[in-house]
């Protein structure tokens, strides 16, 4: 029975992948384009060099920590559609925080800052978490509304009191030097991968995968993390067991806003090197669709992250040498949404077949 | 040439990925008998059941309805052809009425295109009449009590014209009185010519109301025998497969100084609905305290009380000397109370947990399995494969979920794991209901040498039987209240089932 489970935990969602691929296939021949050469234009541009390996894993990296939080609030039971604001105000707060102490050595300032980053995610998701722990005020509905909150404050403090000096753009001014992270391209040209100068790819891959780990490290290895788990699983058996349920709550909601904050070591700390308004454009909606493919498990979430890298990548080839509109992809990853999430329910169906008297 | 059977299957198989439901079963029931299959939690006799309703389809074998063979026959095939079942789960929609309920889907029409709902109302109350059943045609569901409520299934059953009526596990969610009546119910049909097919795992129901008997083991027919020629324990060597001590060796008990002592204590249920009215009572070191009483008046609501689950209203609830009335369920537990509540599915277990992360719940937080906040997956694991050689828990493997334990071995689970530890007071709540033989078996036992090592035992449940068998006193709890204590041996069942109902008092 177990290992069914972990060979369907892994077939289906591959299986969905292939599927929504054919889809899109039929989407690009309905087009009057050939599928085989869309396809092969899309994987070329995700693989096709060192360049392009570095801008899937680039891709990914925001997309590890947004699809941690939505699957790490899911294991304790709360649906997080937040991560969007929270990776809003961990990157405001990362970059206030950059901006506001000049003169920190890099090996402290950067560490500070990737706390600062969780902290503000944190922050934001712990409303909506103590809301529902203490009126039961469910936090779909309020994590949605501190999404535009999130946008609507870091928009005005951007334009109104942080804007860079001289500058149209709203934007702040760059972070000092300090707080940058390094790009990779130097390290592993050492080591006699060419990865490209220009290549964005940068350290904060690093931290998304020390934040896999501690997500699995949390939840499984941790007396919190199995009470989150139990909570999530079966409240009522966790109020029997003496687990403090409003307390977990919150506790879930923190920790789940904190590895949406983290978006702001990628997109601050690591390639932008400012807070520009309304950057994100998604990336904690996308963490929802990544948590589900990777079946909210950390390690999961780390491959469809990869995939969703890839598939980011790859479209923007598409757009440029074919008649294919780059949303191609769009149908493609919202395809494999559906057929995971309904794959999701009929292995349930298949596999729940206990043993009845 | 002799008479068709009524019912007969021959070398009916049916396998699921993971096990073998029914393998090469062969049953014969003959034209008007009431007919019972036993035997324990997964033996195959529910999967039997469905097979021949045409709920499941066998992989091997033939299924024949008087003479005549099913091929590939669906429900409504098997209704057509006067064979009905009436589920162990009703099928009845609430806000609906009993005829409603009764005539849905061949409901009697009037002008071509209208219900006729007097006709409807008629025909039920006719057929209530006739088997004794005395039911209201007008009466909403949501209304009526689960012994009603069964009663509605029986005459959907009869109303489709069945004569051969299956009855999976009537008796499980029906108190002493009803069963009773039940009985009364199913002899009448009996009587005027119906054949019954009886699913239970209860052995004297056995006995008292069925002509003939199969049992069934891990999917296999074990024996078919006559009621009026067997004995329970014959039965129960056929279900177990050895030899099963149905009744509980007990000593004296040895009571000392009271663990528990419950003073006025009374607590609401929803709506300003008094659930306890000044209860007291109080518990030994040493000795069980059965707690008797109709499902619904109030034996919950104390169990949750006690354990922190439900604030009392006002009272006092002292364990060893304390007062811990309004504790959290985490500091009543720590004071060493233990609690095998009565739903072992929705509290007692998370049944996508391991066995082993399933062991320590409600201990998890403290030491050795857990210390400066990490879990400590070795004493963890350490503790189940402990626990589970110790109670013979199936599979024997720690990594397992729940979910895919036996009833009886998810409550073999629970037990392990709140006797372990030696609690001062162990609360039990209905520690044996929907378990098989063997399982029932060992909590009995398990019990008593929870007492005998000294603990102050509190057993609710709603089996007489088990209370009477059990405990060194007893209390009856009606509407909320406690209306009579006994010692053990000085009451009778019929004195104990009247207090049950008010009717003493």
């Amino acid at each position: 029975m177990k290992r069914w489970t972990a060979i369907a935990n892994v077939v289906a969602p591959l299986l969905a992948v292939v599927v929504s691929f054919l889809v899109g296939g039929l989407v690009v021949a309905a087009i009057g384009e050939s599928p085989l050469r869309v396809y092969s234009i899309l994987f070329r541009g995700a693989f096709g060099s060192v360049d392009a390996v570095g801008y899937v894993l680039f891709n990914a990296v925001p997309m590890v920590f947004a699809g941690l939080a939505v699957a790490f609030a899911f294991r304790g039971g709360l649906f997080n559609i937040g991560g969007e604001g929270q990776l809003y105000i961990g990157s405001f707060v990362c970059a206030w925080i950059a901006l506001s102490l000049h003169g920190l050595p890099a090996p402290l300032l950067i560490p500070l800052l990737v706390l600062v980053s969780a902290a503000g995610g944190a922050l934001w998701a712990a409303l909506p978490g103590y809301l529902k722990a203490r009126f039961g005020a469910h936090e779909v509905i309020n994590t949605i509304m501190m999404n535009f909150i999130a946008i609507g404050l870091t928009g005005y403090l951007v334009v109104e009191v942080f804007k860079e000096a001289g500058q149209m753009t709203p934007q702040t001014a760059e972070i000092p030097v300090a707080a940058q992270l390094p790009r990779l391209a130097g390290a592993l040209q050492s080591i006699g991968i060419p990865l490209p100068n220009a290549n964005p790819l940068n350290a904060s891959i690093l931290v998304a995968f020390a934040a896999i780990w501690l997500a699995w490290f949390i939840l499984y290895r941790t007396t919190l993390g199995y009470e989150i788990r139990a909570v999530g699983l079966n409240p009522k058996a966790a109020e029997y067991a003496g687990i403090n349920i409003r307390r977990t709550t919150v506790m879930t909601m923190v920790l789940s806003g904190a590895f949406a904050g983290l978006v702001a070591v990628n997109e601050v700390m690591g390639f932008r090197h400012r807070f520009l308004d309304n950057f994100s454009s998604g990336i904690g909606f996308m963490g929802i669709a990544v948590a589900l493919l990777g079946r909210n498990s950390p390690l999961g979430v780390l491959f469809a992250a990869l995939l969703f890298g890839m598939l980011n990548t790859g479209a923007l080839e598409i757009d440029v040498f074919t008649d294919v509109p780059r949303e191609l992809i769009l149908v493609v990853q919202a395809v494999t949404i559906i057929l995971v999430v309904v794959g999701n329910e009929l292995l349930q169906r298949r596999l729940g077949t206990r043993r009845t008297a | 040439m002799p008479e068709p059977r009524a019912v007969e299957l021959r070398g009916v198989t049916k396998r699921y990925p993971r096990v073998t439901a029914c393998d090469d079963v062969s049953l014969s029931v003959r034209e008007g008998e009431i007919h019972a299959i036993v035997g324990e939690n997964g033996a195959g006799k529910s999967t039997l059941m469905k097979l021949l309703y045409g709920l499941v389809r066998p992989d091997e074998g033939e299924i024949r309805l008087r003479g005549q063979t099913l091929r590939a026959h669906r429900p409504c095939d098997s209704i057509r052809l006067g064979l009905g079942m009436v589920h162990q789960h009703f099928m009845l929609i609430d806000p609906l009425t009993v005829a409603e309920n009764v005539v849905l889907g061949s409901e009697p029409v009037r002008a071509g295109c209208l219900v006729d709902s007097k006709a409807a109302g008629e025909m039920v109350r006719e057929l209530s009449d006739r088997y004794g059943l005395e039911l209201d045609p007008d009466a909403r569901i949501e209304d009526l009590s689960v012994g009603l409520e069964q009663r509605v299934e029986i005459v959907k059953v009869l109303f489709r014209g069945a004569d051969v009526l299956i009855l999976d596990e009537p008796t499980g969610v029906l108190t002493p009185h009803e069963v009773a009546e039940l009985f009364v119910t199913l002899r009448l049909l009996k009587k005027s010519g119906h054949t019954i097919i009886f699913i239970t795992h209860k052995l004297d129901e056995v006995l008292e109301l069925a002509d003939r008997v199969t049992v069934m083991r891990a999917g296999r027919v074990t024996g078919e025998v006559m009621a009026s020629v067997t004995t329970k324990e014959e039965l129960a060597r056929m279900m177990v497969g050895r030899d099963v001590l149905l009744e509980v060796d007990r000593g004296e008990s040895t009571p000392a100084e009271p663990v528990l002592e419950v003073s006025d204590l009374s607590a609401l249920r929803r709506k300003g609905v008094a659930a306890l009215d000044s209860v007291d009572l109080t518990v030994r070191a040493g000795e069980v305290l059965g707690i008797a009483g109709v499902q619904g008046n109030g034996q919950t609501e104390l169990v949750e009380v006690l354990a922190g689950l439900r604030r009392p209203g006002s009272g006092s609830v002292r364990l060893c000397g304390e007062e811990i009335a309004g504790r959290t369920p985490r500091a009543v537990r720590d004071l060493g109370v233990a609690h095998v509540p009565e739903d072992r599915q929705e509290r007692g277990l998370v049944l996508e947990f391991s066995l082993a992360e399933n062991l320590v719940l409600g201990r998890h937080h403290r030491r050795p399995f857990s210390s400066v906040g990490l879990v400590s997956t070795k004493a963890v694991a350490a503790h189940a494969d402990t626990l589970i050689a110790a109670h013979d828990i199936r599979p024997a493997d720690a990594s397992v979920a729940a979910s895919n334990l036996s009833g009886g071995n998810q409550q073999k689970v629970i037990v392990a794991r709140e006797f372990d530890g030696s609690p001062k007071l162990l609360i039990a709540s209905q520690p044996t209901r929907g378990v098989d033989i063997g399982a029932i078996e060992f909590v009995h036992k398990s019990l008593i040498d929870m007492r005998d090592a000294g603990a102050a035992v509190l057993l609710v449940s709603a089996e007489l039987s088990e209370i009477m068998s059990l405990s060194d006193r007893i209390a009856v709890m009606y509407r909320g209240r406690i209306v009579a204590e006994f010692d053990a041996g000085t009451v009778s069942e019929e004195e104990l089932g009247l207090h049950m109902t008010g009717a003493a008092s």
